[in-house]
């Protein structure tokens, strides 16, 4: 059953035109209807983590608050800055959102279904190179933003533009890099075959014994999976590595200077490429469109007709959450930090997974001979390196806070109170005044800064 | 795959895309070569090499038509930033003749060496076959070029690759400014320079010690603690 439910690569360019326009119109609106609802569910999910009830006026729950301002923002006044480039400046929003959409094109959304009699993957094309295509515009949309930015011809849009050209040079090294590990395991960079071969576990023999690893490539290859998605946050600009928007910086970033439709294509740009990054993420990493494990053991069904598509919805939501949940929680990072964790942690990192990564499966291959014990040797000689050249020294154990305070020099800086005593106001009548101050805090180290002084 | 053309026969889909393309990819190196501004000579460029990938891809070498578009597009984005950073932002070519007659004979110089170089390549290569498409396909594209760059090509690009970390590398050891510990302050020494004691520029410390409510300002609370 699953033979025929799994798309082969022969599978695609054999539909009439009506059923591409089909798929092509349905994968449109999905990336439409992803951002309608990817904008109220980032702001009723961040919402509820900052404890308040976001959203819910407009609609049931506020689903209808994005319709809302999308259609208001669509009659605000389109301002062109003076100074503008006009041609690129009008372009740019549209470069964004024209490459985001392209990377839907060879996400698979299920298997091989009938549509009107016909027999068609569930997928609008794919060919022998399309992770490639979704790296390649990945790529290209970012001209949308460093063009926006640079057309806006004021500073801050400048440099919200060359950050992000920076940043997209930088975190697509790593994003490529950790794709080749999924690519030496499938063998293939078509979407679809990578769905297909991480449809059953497999067994690996190290040295005799024989391991079985669960299909998944997030587990088995757990490093790529996070360092790709770390990547991927940062190729998508979002929070922690919104730096060429940061507002507290650069007022908008590249988008400080567009308005009303220009600026919507931009936002749109945003939440498709978070979507289609998402997607790629459940395809490469997670097994695309089939069901989770535990439930194809007790419903064979799962992974055949139209149900795969919620299997994939479910997992491009959970991988959106994860980019709300970032958002949510974590500080923007200053720029040189964002370069170091760039170059000098996950690159160096994704070298030595994929080299040893390499070394195991020539190591696994009957042909390699003797050849696996000078691998096994290289290994051991590597971690006996590492264990030697390990730095050592232990750091000394922090003060206690009392130390750290009465050490500090005469005439430090002064901090407050260390027991959050809040005193009486100086305005506050006789009364309240002389009452007992209220203890905020369960301090009992009393009013350090006044014993200092 | 339908969509890319058997070996030696041109669909007529190859062919549509063709000559569609063949125009935008002509108009992308003339506006490259005809603008002013340097910026849009660098996006003209961009339209080239898109046509191009879509070229190769047409012509059964999809992993190639993808590699170009990915390799080009973070090569331009450089070429943007190099024009940005030593040219400027509003920088234009300047009009000015230096030398009498020297664009007119770049121009017919150019247009010579174009015919010629175009009129030769069509003359040699217009009786030529398409060969071996097939053989080099059959494992599938990338198994191809991957079989060919890690057996009989491996040597040249090794070298090549080492070439390229070494200009790298020279490029960081020239442009790399020696600075003696201490001469500029990183962020956390600035950091620790700006609490230190005695640095406050708002307020004096002794002031400023005594605990204070915190919704008034602090320097009126001060007073009214004097």
């Amino acid at each position: 059953m699953f033979v025929a439910q799994d798309p082969t690569l022969q599978d695609f360019g054999h539909d009439p035109w009506w059923l591409i326009l089909i798929k092509v119109v349905a994968v449109f609106a999905f990336g439409m209807l992803c951002t309608v609802l990817g904008v109220w569910f980032e702001r009723r999910v961040v919402a509820r983590m900052a404890v308040r009830p976001g959203l819910n006026q407009a609609g049931p729950l506020g689903l209808l608050q994005t319709l809302a301002d999308g259609l208001k923002g669509a009659f605000k006044e389109d301002i062109m800055p003076r100074t503008a480039d006009k041609v690129v400046f009008f372009f740019a929003p549209t470069v964004a959102v024209i490459c985001a959409m392209t990377s839907l094109s060879v996400i698979p959304f299920g298997p091989m279904v009938s549509i009107f009699g016909h027999h068609t993957p569930l997928q609008v094309t794919d060919v022998p190179v399309a992770v490639l295509l979704i790296l390649a515009c990945s790529g290209m949309a970012v001209y949308g933003i460093v063009l926006g930015g640079w057309a806006s011809g004021s500073t801050y849009p400048l440099l919200g533009g060359l950050r992000s050209s920076a940043q997209m040079i930088s975190y697509e090294v790593s994003m490529g890099l950790s794709v080749v590990a999924v690519f030496m395991l499938a063998g293939t960079m078509s979407t679809s075959q990578i769905v297909a071969s991480q449809a059953s576990g497999r067994d690996f023999h190290i040295l005799g014994a024989t391991i079985s690893a669960p299909g998944w490539y997030a587990i088995l290859l757990a490093p790529s999976f996070i360092i790709f998605f770390i990547a991927i946050v940062g190729e998508t600009n979002r929070a922690p590595f919104d730096l060429p928007e940061a507002e507290s910086e650069l007022v908008a970033g590249y988008m400080t200077e567009y308005s009303s439709l220009k600026f919507l294509l931009f936002m749109l740009s945003e939440y498709v490429a978070m979507v289609a990054m998402s997607a790629a993420t459940a395809t490469l990493f997670l097994g695309g469109w089939r069901a989770p494990a535990p439930i194809t053991t007790f419903w064979a069904g799962a992974n055949s007709g139209w149900w795969p598509l919620l299997w994939f919805f479910i997992k491009v939501v959970l991988l959106v959450f994860v980019f709300v949940w970032l958002r949510a929680t974590l500080p923007r990072l200053r720029y040189d930090q964002f370069m170091r964790l760039g170059w000098r942690v996950l690159l160096p990192i994704n070298l030595v997974w994929i080299l040893s990564l390499a070394a195991l499966k020539v190591s696994q291959d009957p042909e390699t001979g003797d050849g696996k014990y000078v691998i096994l040797g290289g290994f051991l000689v590597g971690i006996v390196l590492l264990a030697l050249l390990w730095p050592s020294g232990k750091r000394a154990p922090d003060k206690s806070l009392e130390d750290q305070i009465k050490s500090r020099p005469a005439g430090s800086f002064p901090i407050p109170p260390m027991d959050l005593q809040v005193p009486p106001s100086p305005r506050a009548r006789r009364a309240v005044a002389e009452r007992e101050p209220a203890n905020v805090g369960a301090g009992s180290g009393g009013d350090l800064v006044d014993k200092e002084s | 795959m339908t969509s890319i053309a058997a070996a030696g026969a041109m669909s007529s889909g190859e062919a549509v895309t063709f000559w569609i393309l063949a125009v935008f990819a002509l108009f992308g190196a003339l506006g490259m070569v005809l603008s002013r501004n340097a910026i849009h000579s660098a996006l003209w460029l961009v339209l080239t090499m898109l046509c191009l990938g879509v070229f190769y891809v047409l012509q059964s070498a999809p992993f190639i038509g993808l590699a170009q578009i990915i390799v080009y597009t973070g090569a331009i984005m450089m070429l943007f930033l190099f024009v940005l950073m030593l040219v400027g932002r509003d920088a234009s070519d300047s009009l000015i003749e230096t030398l009498r007659g020297q664009r007119l004979a770049a121009v017919a110089l150019g247009i010579g060496f174009a015919a010629l170089v175009g009129t030769g390549l069509y003359r040699a290569l217009r009786e030529t076959p398409a060969a071996g498409l097939d053989q080099a396909n059959a494992g599938g594209n990338v198994q191809g070029i991957a079989a060919l760059l890690f057996t009989k090509y491996v040597f040249a690009f090794e070298v090549t690759s080492a070439l390229l970390i070494t200009a790298a590398l020279g490029a960081m050891v020239l442009a790399h400014i020696e600075r003696r510990r201490g001469e500029k302050r990183t962020q956390p020494e600035m950091m620790r320079a700006r609490f230190a004691p005695g640095n406050y520029p708002a307020r004096s410390p002794d002031l400023a010690c005594t605990p204070r409510p915190t919704r008034s300002p602090p320097l009126a609370a001060c007073r009214m603690a004097r």
